[in-house]
């Protein structure tokens, strides 16, 4: 059996999905971004709803989501994303409507509009991308930040009696009556990207039955801010920010 | 007992030698290049191993930049 | 719904007017003194008939990005507020007008600055008209002195914001927000289809319906290059605005020696003195710019070589004098202003005091 046996069309049984286009992302080596934006593009394709999808782009890392996944997408600004996707929803309640955020735009700038938005059950899908840090910036501290941890505006690490304590904004949400899905996910491993890959599925599937407000966090690594490789930022990840931060479902009221 | 024959295919130009591919590949398959770079300057990841893949995908699962196919056959 | 005459205030004629014109969605807060256009439209629930969507958002910031949200789908969305929360929306307004997204904002302005006051007040004018958010832009800055006015701008305001892409703004006062008049509120009209606005709306994020080609809203340009092409745009689309949409009102002004430029409710204040001054003989025309942006200059500057003096009046400490005065560039006419702060309104007596307090020895001649 040679390579050349094997690589046949019909013997294909996975390549990158069309909606994630042919440009390189600006994403750092290993960031966490490129495997969501993917899991976010396949969905749409198998859940066939290309004709269907509003992304609202965040601030931060991600700001350029809208170059890399061909839907139609509304740039936000820093925070606003939840009260843009709410009238875009709410207009056009036949669509799929998601929000893509970072933390500094989801759970510092854009608290009142995350909160509120999930407070009123908006029936439309928050993908929270959670790496403790701001990257785009050039890594300064967090919302999310862990006690300790050592970013660009906390030299020495993060202290509490200075910075406060790390933010579980996902379990605040999961309080909220509005939210019907609340679900906190990593995509290191292969498992991992499964899962998350499910629990997207259903926050999309929510919107488009218009049962409420889906939150869905992924825990996610930033080598750069981190000053890791992309291996040692996923083991760090898994040892430090899992303890802070526990994968799981947090909420589930659709099953 | 049938045997699973895998192989994958990089893009090469598309990759960032991130280096999660080959912790994620349970046989073992991947590797980057050690010399070679990419038009960007990544040493980027290619299937040093290739008779042992299996097909799993589990590259292309992990990989942040889409940059693998994954093709997979049983032999009867 | 028929054509229909009613006694309302200001407030009420723009959230009917909103119905009517067949809006399909308001997002706004509550502030003092507008709050009675989402209070009305809360209260007649447009949901049930036209389908308008109505929202009390969580704050102004959040009602204005709504309205970006909703205008990027290409639906006619409008928010209203008063000064204080107006300052808060500059963000969005900034964002709106650099991604070429047509909105109607209303602003029933109180005397400022900071908390200020609940009183009416005109000082909000460069603010609405010198950009107020970041980034060069313009808003079409619409000035109603009347509550037909007020209900009329809504349909002109949304009109003009879709014919060039660009938010507009109605730039209302607490006078004319809350006082009632007799209103003609014009016949309803249904909200836009689907398919209407795919064809009036060709750029809007709709999903990609047909499979067509993704269409991204952003005002987010890091090429220089490109980023200066977008606003070389906007500026062709300003002077194309400038060029067709000035528009304002003269009373007296065939023989006027005189002339008082006022906009909004001041502008009948106004009026009652010249009638006053023309009853003692006294010549005086009345320019009430109903554009604010863009302003009547031409005409300010043509009926500047004919008249020998002009007063400005304002509820403010001298605003809009500043675009009369580059409007009279050129000429010695006197340009003088009157104006209250703080909530206070003038009556017409002041405001010939004011006038005779500059012109009176020589019109008086």
């Amino acid at each position: 059996m040679t390579r050349q046996d094997i690589i046949k069309p019909e013997n294909l049984v996975y390549e990158k999905p069309r909606l994630l286009n042919e440009n390189h992302m600006h994403y750092c080596p290993g960031c966490s971004h490129g495997v969501v934006h993917r899991i976010i593009a396949e969905l749409i394709e198998e859940m066939g709803l290309e004709e269907k999808a509003i992304g609202v782009a965040p601030v931060g890392c991600a700001v350029f989501a809208y170059k890399y996944i061909d839907i139609d997408w509304i740039e936000a600004a820093h925070g606003r994303a939840p009260a843009i996707a709410t009238a875009a929803k709410r207009l056009n309640p036949e669509n799929l409507v998601f929000t893509y955020q970072g933390d500094g735009d989801l759970a510092a700038i854009g608290t009142c509009e995350t909160i509120h938005a999930a407070n009123r059950g908006e029936n439309i899908a928050i993908i929270f991308i959670n790496n403790g840090i701001y990257g785009m910036t050039g890594g300064q501290m967090a919302p999310t930040t862990l006690e300790g941890m050592k970013t660009s505006t906390t030299p020495y690490g993060r202290r509490v009696d200075l910075n406060g304590y790390p933010l579980r904004i996902t379990d605040i949400a999961a309080q909220l009556d509005g939210t019907c899905y609340v679900t906190r996910q990593a995509v290191h491993t292969p498992a991992a990207v499964r899962k998350a890959k499910a629990a997207i599925r259903q926050a999309f599937k929510n919107s488009m039955e218009g049962r409420g407000t889906s939150f869905v966090e992924i825990v996610s690594t930033c080598s750069s801010g981190w000053k890791m490789t992309p291996e040692a930022a996923n083991k760090w990840m898994e040892e430090h920010m899992f303890e802070k931060y526990p994968l799981g479902e947090l909420k589930n009221t659709v099953k | 007992m049938a045997k699973v024959s895998g192989a994958v295919v990089i893009n090469e130009e598309r990759c960032k030698g991130c280096n999660l591919c080959v912790v994620a590949c349970p046989t073992d398959v991947l590797a980057l290049k050690s010399k070679e770079v990419n038009d960007r300057g990544y040493h980027f990841a290619y299937p040093a191993n290739e008779e042992a893949c299996i097909g799993c995908a589990s590259c292309a699962a992990v990989c942040p930049d889409g940059c693998i196919r994954v093709y997979r056959m049983v032999e009867k | 719904m028929e054509e229909d005459v009613r006694l309302m205030k200001g407030n009420e004629a723009i959230a009917h007017a909103a119905i009517r014109y067949g809006v399909d969605g308001y997002f706004g807060y509550p502030i003092t003194p507008q709050s009675e256009i989402l209070e009305t439209l809360e209260a007649e629930m447009p949901w049930e008939t036209t389908g308008m969507v109505v929202l009390q958002a969580e704050s102004e910031v959040a009602a204005i990005n709504m309205v970006y949200g909703g205008a990027s789908t290409g639906k006619a969305v409008m928010t209203s507020s008063s000064s204080p929360g107006i300052s808060l929306k500059q963000e969005g307004i900034s964002y709106l007008a650099a991604t070429e997204l047509p909105a109607l904002i209303v602003n029933v302005m109180r005397g400022g600055p900071g908390l200020g006051t609940i009183h009416p007040s005109q000082s909000d004018y460069f603010q609405a008209v010198k950009g107020g958010g970041h980034g060069d832009y313009r808003l079409i800055v619409l000035a109603p002195s009347s509550v037909q006015e007020m209900a009329d701008f809504v349909a002109l305001g949304f009109d003009l914001a879709f014919k060039y892409r660009t938010p507009s703004m109605i730039l209302a006062d607490g006078i004319v927000g809350q006082m009632m008049e007799k209103v003609v509120l014009p016949p309803a009209r249904p909200r836009r289809t689907a398919e209407q606005i795919a064809e009036q709306c060709p750029w809007a994020a709709t999903g990609r319906r047909g499979g067509r080609k993704p269409n991204v809203l952003t005002s987010l340009e890091l090429d220089s290059a490109v980023m200066e092409k977008n606003n070389e745009r906007f500026q062709r689309t300003y002077s194309e605005i400038e060029r067709n949409e000035v528009r304002y009102q003269e009373y007296f002004t065939d023989d006027a020696d005189y002339l008082m430029v006022a906009f909004g409710s001041i502008a009948r204040i106004c009026l009652k003195s010249i009638e006053m001054a023309r009853a003692q003989g006294i010549k005086i025309g009345l320019l009430r710019p109903i554009t604010l942006w863009p302003f009547p200059s031409a005409e300010i500057a043509r009926l500047s070589r004919k008249v020998k003096g002009m007063l400005v009046v304002e509820l403010n400490a001298g605003q809009m004098i500043e675009d009369v005065k580059l409007a009279a560039a050129g000429t010695d006419v006197p340009i003088y202003h009157f104006g209250r702060m703080g909530g206070i309104v003038p009556n017409p007596d002041e405001v010939l005091a004011a006038f005779m307090k500059h012109f009176g020895n020589e019109s008086q001649k």
